[in-house]
């Protein structure tokens, strides 16, 4: 299980890459919600894999999950949700603004508005 | 357990929040938010005199034990950096009243300056690594909203690209905690400490290490990393680009300094090596840009990335010595940077424009601006007895002393070169003849005035009072050399 999470988490991080070079700003935002996917299931990964019990540690559980992956990941979920947002809204301003989505047109130069 | 650590999370945090009811009340929103940070800077440095009394001081958040809640600490190094917060912020808000503008002061820029400090400090105070992570997306949130607002063009465009960049590194340190949990199975910053000593695999850990310095590395803008810094600190307003330019990369620089010397001091073999190389070449390319930039912004932009290697570089070092004068030099740095930003702010509102070759003649009709300018770039190189001298001969001493003969000659020659690039603001922008400006006669400079010039005359306190102020910061340094006075506090209490 935990090689299949590994290669989902590659193929994720690679997807994100590939957009996240592309120059059109929506791909971009894709591209970093397709990251912290990919980061937060790596998260989970890392925790542990496990089955099968609650995660409530008694004198004599047999087994136990480790809840503070989830917890954690709850945590990193909202924020990037928060973010993504922020930054869709970003990219809709600026391209009224600027008139383009296009990366390469938004280089710029210092000093010029 | 001593519950005043959470005070300067807290009071920016409440402000904030009450702001937010009367965004259209600029006199309200003024004078709360100047009031809560006063009240924040009572906190701090009731908590530094504290920490200097009786040591650490730790909190454990809902009364949650260390290892299993997350816990507040404050050793000497954050209680000192959440108090020059308070001070700088405190500053740049008077600042603002006059110069940000009624539109931006309506716009929540002062309920998102307060957020922005509560992520600050709590990333200072914090002792929970992924509660570091929370904090840095507070500030970074924050720092999104000031960078934006007012939406010029400019700013737009550098926003995309600053979110972007900051959006990489937080995946990134979501990684670097996720592969640290999966060696040592807790977040508690003591007690990961505790647990790495014990394992025995040192590449993985090596490999962990680098990870954060990538991450701490994009906030903090060190050498490869620091490419989107002189473009996106342009776009905002002075206030803001003082804030910027002392607060945040500071708190990368922080966080790189708590995890080198807390959790990756076993091999320092390569780790150290890697940042002290890092630190020179960060050294070399701010010099560079701050001695090729005829725009009064970008060169003291290029200032933040020159300090920011000095410091790296006395940590890079690891002695106890080394460490005093990186503590002193960010406390200094994180001063002297807020007012050169904000005195270049005056400087623009005069002008109207930020390049050099159509300045001239200030010192004629601003001869205090002209003066406090002069003295905060002297502080700012490191002319003795100004702020800067003590931390530069600590790290450079200790640098010749640890037989690091290039880095430390580097660090002297940098000094060298940052006393260029503000002079020639000076002997340029200030002296010449003088000229007439097009909206010189709006411009309130005596207000203005008043924030850059009292927090020069910090730098100046600071310098001519190394003497008296060395035991706090040497007590803060003993801390960041003997990791396992932080554990003790933390963990056995």
């Amino acid at each position: 299980m935990e090689i299949l999470m590994a290669f989902l988490v590659g193929i994720l991080f690679m997807t994100a890459t590939y957009l996240m070079l592309s120059k059109s700003l929506l791909r971009i935002i894709i591209g970093t919600g397709l990251l912290s996917h990919g980061a937060h299931l790596l998260l989970l990964t890392m925790g542990g894999l496990k089955r099968g019990a609650a995660p409530l540690l008694g004198e004599n559980a047999p087994a136990y999950a480790d809840p503070l992956p989830q917890a954690l990941i709850l945590t990193a979920i909202v924020i990037s949700f928060g973010v993504t947002a922020f930054f869709l809204v970003l990219a809709y301003r600026a391209y009224q603004e600027l008139g383009t989505d296009n990366m390469d047109r938004l280089r710029g130069k210092e000093g010029h508005e | 357990m001593n519950n005043l650590i959470i005070l300067p999370i807290l009071i920016p945090l409440i402000t904030g929040v009450i702001l937010i009811f009367f965004t259209k009340n600029i006199p309200v929103q003024r004078w709360v938010s100047a009031a809560g940070f006063l009240l924040m800077i009572v906190a701090a440095g009731m908590l530094v005199s504290h920490v200097y009394q009786d040591g650490i001081q730790t909190m454990h958040l809902s009364n949650w034990e260390a290892p299993y809640g997350i816990t507040l600490v404050s050793d000497m190094f954050s209680a000192l950096l959440v108090l020059t917060t308070s001070i700088i912020s405190f500053f740049v808000v008077l600042y603002s009243f006059k110069s940000i503008g009624e539109e931006r002061e309506k716009f929540y820029y002062y309920p998102v300056v307060s957020f922005l400090i509560v992520g600050v400090n709590g990333a200072f105070t914090t002792g929970d690594i992924f509660n570091l992570f929370v904090f840095f997306e507070v500030m970074l949130m924050s720092s999104y909203v000031l960078l934006v607002l007012g939406g010029t063009k400019i700013q737009l465009r550098e926003s995309i690209k600053y979110i972007l960049v900051n959006i990489i590194s937080s995946a990134l340190f979501v990684i670097a905690v996720a592969y640290l949990y999966s060696v040592v199975g807790t977040l508690n910053m003591a007690h990961i400490s505790l647990r790495l000593s014990e394992v025995s695999d040192l590449t993985i850990i090596t490999v962990i290490a680098v990870l954060f310095l990538i991450v701490f590395g994009l906030k903090g803008a060190i050498f490869p990393l620091y490419f989107w810094l002189p473009g996106s600190y342009y776009a905002p307003p002075a206030p803001v680009m003082a804030l910027f330019g002392a607060l945040l990369t500071k708190v990368g620089v922080y966080s790189i300094t708590r995890t080198y010397t807390l959790f990756f001091y076993h091999d320092t073999g390569y780790t150290h090596e890697l940042l002290q190389i890092m630190a020179i070449l960060t050294i070399i390319a701010g010099v560079i840009g701050a001695v090729a930039f005829t725009d009064i912004k970008k060169i003291v932009i290029y200032n933040i990335i020159v300090a920011v290697g000095v410091i790296l570089f006395g940590v890079s070092v690891f002695t106890e010595n080394s460490l005093a004068g990186s503590v002193f030099y960010i406390i200094h740095d994180m001063n002297i940077k807020a007012a050169l930003f904000l005195l270049i702010g005056i400087v623009i509102s005069i002008t109207g424009t930020s390049d050099l070759n159509k300045i001239h003649g200030l010192i004629h009709r601003y001869p205090g601006v002209a003066w406090t300018f002069f003295i905060a770039s002297a502080a700012l190189a490191g002319i003795p007895p100004l702020s800067g001298f003590a931390g530069k001969l600590l790290i450079v001493r200790s640098g010749f002393e640890a037989e690091d003969y290039i880095g430390a000659a580097f660090v002297l020659m940098s000094s060298l070169l940052v006393l260029f690039s503000v002079m020639k603001i000076f002997i340029r922008g200030f002296w010449g003849a003088p000229r007439a400006y097009k909206n010189e006669e709006n411009a309130p400079v005596k207000w203005l005035l008043f924030a850059p010039a009292l927090l020069t005359a910090f730098a100046v306190l600071y310098g001519f009072g190394t003497e008296a102020i060395y035991p706090v910061i040497s007590m803060a340094a003993e801390t960041l050399a003997n990791p396992e006075i932080y554990i003790n506090a933390v963990l056995k209490e």
